[in-house]
């Protein structure tokens, strides 16, 4: 079951996958702002989220 | 035996979860490392993480360029094996760096030329003739790279770069615009194989055939000489885990790029191959060594 989180941004309700790992990217259905997971406690029903950084130019593969 | 790995990222991608999952099949123990909560004593190995330390391979998958290569000096630095290396990573960040190789190795690749100011990087073009492909030398997934086809669009460019104040934009890494077909192949290197290729498909509305430009994969299976360039041009950076980019001419391929930090997702689920166990097995054969 993903666990809801509410956009910082927008109010949005953000779906977070209960496996999800920490460093995971979800981002806001509503508005598009991107977080990084912090943590999840899935029995708690509850996740962790920071604003995730922006691209930079060293960015890439 | 090597039995423990971690993973180095800043950014938790589909390839970097794909390792991991790998990694826990084969019976290895593995953990996620997230470099940006890393403070280190560069005199004092305990300093570094746990997971770390106790790994007996690291692979590195930062997004991050520079994050990845500085994090790689310091685990050299304390006698750790780090996949991809740092001159590897060095080489691969860089596209003059990667270029001088392999032009040095004899690899066919675009003629490429470069500048060390707006004024002369312009009159070059002048000289040279147009359309020409200007590229950052630090940077991917396609940015920047511009196509310059006259005198307009190469003084729009400068005065971009301008604007930008990126130190590295001083220098004009230029190249020879290549007629190929609308396509460009990207072939997976892990260690001295060939993994999984495919070509890659320029999208409608770009002229540049990056996957996160929105280009479409299908799968291909290198032989012979093609093969063995796409090979020389991993070993010209150094080895280890790469994406090998090259354009089909008449004359055969040219290699134009080689990625220290492949993203697979793409050629993935393109061939059907799972990259990230080949990965796994080369980083815990390169452990054992």
């Amino acid at each position: 079951m993903p666990i809801k989180v509410q956009c910082q941004e927008c109010g949005g309700m953000i779906a977070v996958p209960d496996d999800a790992l920490p460093g995971e990217i979800v981002s806001c259905p509503d508005c598009g702002t991107e977080y990084e997971v912090v943590s999840v406690d899935p029995k708690a029903g509850r996740a962790e989220l920071k604003p995730a950084e922006e691209v930079k130019e060293d960015w890439g593969e | 035996m090597a039995n423990s790995l971690s993973i180095l990222t800043d950014r938790l991608r589909w390839e970097e979860k794909a390792l991991y999952t790998a990694a826990l099949n084969m019976g290895l123990s593995a953990s996620i490392v997230d470099v940006k909560s890393s403070s280190i004593d560069i005199s004092d190995e305990s300093t570094l993480p746990a997971e770390v330390r106790d790994s007996d391979v690291v692979l590195q998958r930062c997004v991050s360029h520079y994050r990845g290569l500085y994090y790689t000096a310091v685990l050299e630095r304390f006698g750790r094996r780090v996949i991809n290396s740092f001159m590897t990573s060095l080489m691969t960040g860089n596209k003059l760096l990667t270029s001088l190789e392999l032009v040095k190795r004899g690899i066919p690749t675009p003629r490429t030329y470069v500048s060390f100011s707006d004024e002369s990087a312009v009159e070059f073009m002048e000289r040279h003739g147009y359309p020409m492909v200007v590229k950052p030398v630090v940077g991917s997934w396609g940015r920047m790279v511009t196509r310059v086809d006259d005198r307009d669009d190469a003084n729009t460019l400068v005065e971009f770069r301008r604007m930008l104040q990126d130190p590295t934009y001083q220098v004009y890494y230029l190249q020879e615009y290549v007629r190929r077909p609308p396509r460009d192949l990207r072939a997976v290197v892990v260690g001295d194989d060939v993994v999984a290729a495919e070509y890659r498909y320029q999208p409608p509305d770009d002229w540049r055939t990056n996957i996160a430009r929105g280009g479409r994969a299908e799968p291909v299976s290198l032989k012979g000489h093609d093969r063995e360039i796409v090979l020389k041009a991993a070993e010209a950076v150094g080895g280890g885990v790469l994406g090998v980019d090259a354009m089909e001419t008449e004359d055969g391929l040219l290699v134009h790029e080689v990625n220290g930090g492949v993203e697979f997702h793409g050629v993935t689920h393109a061939t059907g191959v799972d990259v990230a166990t080949k990965i796994i097995e080369y980083a815990r054969s390169v452990a054992k060594r």
